[in-house]
């Protein structure tokens, strides 16, 4: 038997409240699966389970606030039968009639907290009628990811304060910017747009978070998080892209293994996660296994971002805009050539500006052949 | 006037021996006898030997005659004793009358009557006890029917006479000794479904010799405060889906007594179709309460155990409302 805790979903969560079961006892469980939705400060995120098994028993309820490392839940490995005191009862689907679910979904009516007064326990149309009457009053069982609220605002300002705080109080940032001629990746882009649906089509961010992953497979030793005093390495590129929230705020969820993907289903999984990220449906590994962070400012207009690690993390990698700015070729010719200034932002605990350089160096090459990202 | 089912029977018969020359009676006993349930008593001596005929022992014989005789211009009307023995006439019914207006193009149509009695309760044993109205009701090109109540014994005959296709019509063994007014308004169709009772809380759907109980099990549950709707199918096929879907739609329960044997019976089909029509609508699953998987027994206590009580449609009832 083992416990599925609330996992930490980045260094500004230290508490979660539980929103939502996606589960029951008695089901199976696989690795990766959404089990749960809790509230952060900042948004409803699904929370994914890491080990497969039964669940045996949910402790908490949708409503309780709990504190990081909380035991949600009691699971059984694969292969572990229950013990004896398990409630046989407990481990079968929730019986109710068809009626009784029309009715239900009618009135939006959460049937997983009502209980049956039919046979063999089943909830009937009478069950869902005085549910209904009594529903006057507020029923935490269903908390909406809703709209955010003035609460919500603050919370997320809160704990975006507290995260930041500690990044500049913990780690000691050095800055590096290389402007880099995006010419080529922007006549590249022109030439491969056009010849893709307009729903296909690439943003030069997705060129510019291929480069990054694929100059991070050079220079591990800004992909990766330090804790307890020292650089760990990650086995995968996963970068977290910083997404601004509607209500304000940010958020920096992962897309994953960017280093591994063609650019074309990159662009689809980038979509995805704003998408899912202003909706509300974020799952935890996303919130917590991005290694290195990518912030571009470049559509709002600044020249450059220097910008503000996430703890645990040892680097940020920002773009300002790609604007056409004086340029010296390399036969030396003056020209208005289209530029981007890119920024690393790294942990001097675990590499030098040397390294860094040589990183901003790369990234700089291999936007010059956009076709190989 | 209280009159019994039986003669409500042999008022149907008279009337129709009376108004219509081409009519004629004929089966195992039905003459000097006056019927092995005595529905015929008394016709032989008012309509002469021509109208009323006895056979013999051979339902393949009489039945075909019957065939015969409908399709040559008459409106025989053929008694079998029991549907037990009726087997051995399944091939003139469901070869021969059934199929003949689709095999000859709409050319020729069967317009015969085969009346039977069915069901048990009256310690005659397996042979004679057997409720087999699904075999008939599963066959295209015959009207079945089975009249449940004094009035609908008094109507059904005049309307299955005027169909011109085959109408096999089931007359339990129990509702012989019936008694009821007969309304002045007896005429029925033969194409709806009746609702008996009107109720709010579950549907009792029920037929012939099992309508009495059903209609006693509503009273029942009634005095306890349930109530429930009782639905006489009447006419086994083709059956009147409209009626039992609307109120299941109603009542969102259904529980269906049937004496006939669960496996593959009318009660399944019933069943089935309400799946297909009211799934959402439904409470609780579909209840049936059928005969028991056996062979009617002989011994009373026996016959009483095997066959839909009461008592087992109240305890349905009770189960489906987990009361």
């Amino acid at each position: 038997m083992f416990e599925f805790k609330l996992p930490s979903l980045g260094a500004d969560m230290d508490e979660g409240t539980l929103l939502q079961w996606k589960v029951k006892p008695g089901e199976v469980v696989h690795k990766g699966q959404v089990v749960a939705v809790v509230d952060t400060s900042k948004a409803a995120i699904d929370i994914e389970i890491w080990q497969d098994g039964t669940v045996r028993e949910l402790l908490a309820e949708p409503g309780d606030k709990l504190p990081v490392g909380a035991a949600l839940a009691t699971l059984m490995a694969p292969g572990e039968t229950a013990p004896p005191a398990a409630p046989p009862a407990a481990t079968r689907r929730q019986r109710i009639s068809p009626a009784a679910r029309q009715k239900a979904q009618a009135l939006k009516l959460d049937i997983s907290t009502l209980s049956g007064s039919g046979a063999d326990g089943a909830v009937t149309l009478a069950d869902i009628e005085r549910a209904a009457a009594s529903a006057g009053a507020p029923t935490p069982a269903t908390p909406q990811p809703t709209a955010p609220t003035a609460d919500r605002q603050l919370e997320t300002r809160r704990a975006i304060a507290a995260a930041m705080s500690r990044s500049n109080r913990e780690i000691p940032h050095y800055y590096l910017l290389e402007t880099v001629p995006m010419a080529r990746a922007q006549q590249w882009l022109e030439q491969e747009n056009a010849a893709r649906p307009i729903t296909e089509r690439l943003l030069m961010a997705v060129l510019q978070l291929k480069a990054v992953a694929l100059a991070l497979k050079k220079y591990p030793e800004f992909n990766g998080v330090y804790q307890d005093g020292q650089f760990k390495p990650a086995a995968a590129i996963h970068l977290g892209v910083a997404i601004s929230l509607r209500q304000g705020g940010l958020i920096a969820p992962a897309l994953h293994d960017v280093a591994a993907k063609p650019l074309a289903p990159l662009m689809q999984e980038l979509a995805d996660l704003v998408r899912r990220c202003r909706a509300g449906s974020l799952r935890s590994s996303e919130m917590s296994d991005a290694c290195v962070t990518v912030t571009n400012l470049g559509d709002r207009g600044v020249e450059a971002v220097m910008g503000v690690i996430y703890p645990p993390q040892v680097a940020l990698v920002g773009f300002g805009s790609v604007a056409r700015r004086p340029w010296v070729d390399a036969e030396g010719r003056l020209g208005a050539l289209p530029t981007v200034i890119a920024s690393l932002a790294a942990d001097h605990r675990v590499s030098d500006g040397h390294r860094g350089a040589l990183f901003l160096a790369e990234l700089r090459e291999l936007l010059q052949e956009p076709e190989a990202l | 006037m209280k009159i019994s089912y039986r003669e409500a029977l042999r008022q149907a018969l008279r009337e129709a021996l009376s108004t219509d020359p081409r009519v004629f009676l004929m089966g195992e006993d039905v003459g000097r006898y006056g019927g092995s349930y005595a529905v015929s008593k008394g016709l032989l001596d008012e309509f002469g030997p021509e109208r009323i005929r006895d056979t013999p022992l051979s339902e393949l014989g009489f039945v075909g005659a019957g065939v015969g005789a409908a399709l040559g211009g008459m409106r025989p009307i053929v008694e079998v004793m029991t549907v037990n023995f009726s087997l051995l006439a399944l091939d003139p019914i469901v070869n021969t009358a059934a199929a003949l207006r689709h095999m000859s193009g709409g050319k020729f149509s069967v317009p015969l009557v085969v009346r039977m009695a069915t069901g048990a309760g009256r310690q005659l044993a397996a042979q004679h006890s057997h409720s087999l109205e699904n075999w008939y009701a599963h066959i295209p090109g015959i009207r079945v029917l089975a009249p449940a109540t004094v009035a609908d014994a008094r109507g059904m005959l005049v309307q299955a006479l005027a169909d011109p296709d085959p109408v096999v019509m089931f007359e339990h063994a129990q509702l012989y000794n019936l008694e009821d007014e007969l309304p002045d308004d007896w005429q029925c169709d033969i194409t709806h479904a009746a609702v008996r009772r009107p109720g709010t809380q579950l549907t009792l759907i029920s037929y012939g010799g099992s309508l009495p109980k059903a209609m006693q099990a509503a009273s029942e549950l009634a005095s306890e405060g349930i109530d429930a709707e009782v639905i006489d199918l009447r006419v086994l096929r083709p059956l009147d889906s409209d009626t039992l879907t609307a109120s299941v739609c109603k009542t969102h329960r259904a529980v269906i007594v049937d004496e006939g044997w669960k496996t593959c019976s009318l009660a399944a089909e019933i069943m089935a179709r309400l799946m297909e029509n009211c799934f959402y609508e439904l409470d609780a699953p579909v209840a049936r309460v059928c005969s028991e998987e056996v062979p009617i027994p002989y011994a009373k206590h026996l016959e009483d155990a095997a066959l839909p009580q009461v008592a087992k449609i109240i305890a349905a009832v009770r189960g489906m409302l987990n009361v």
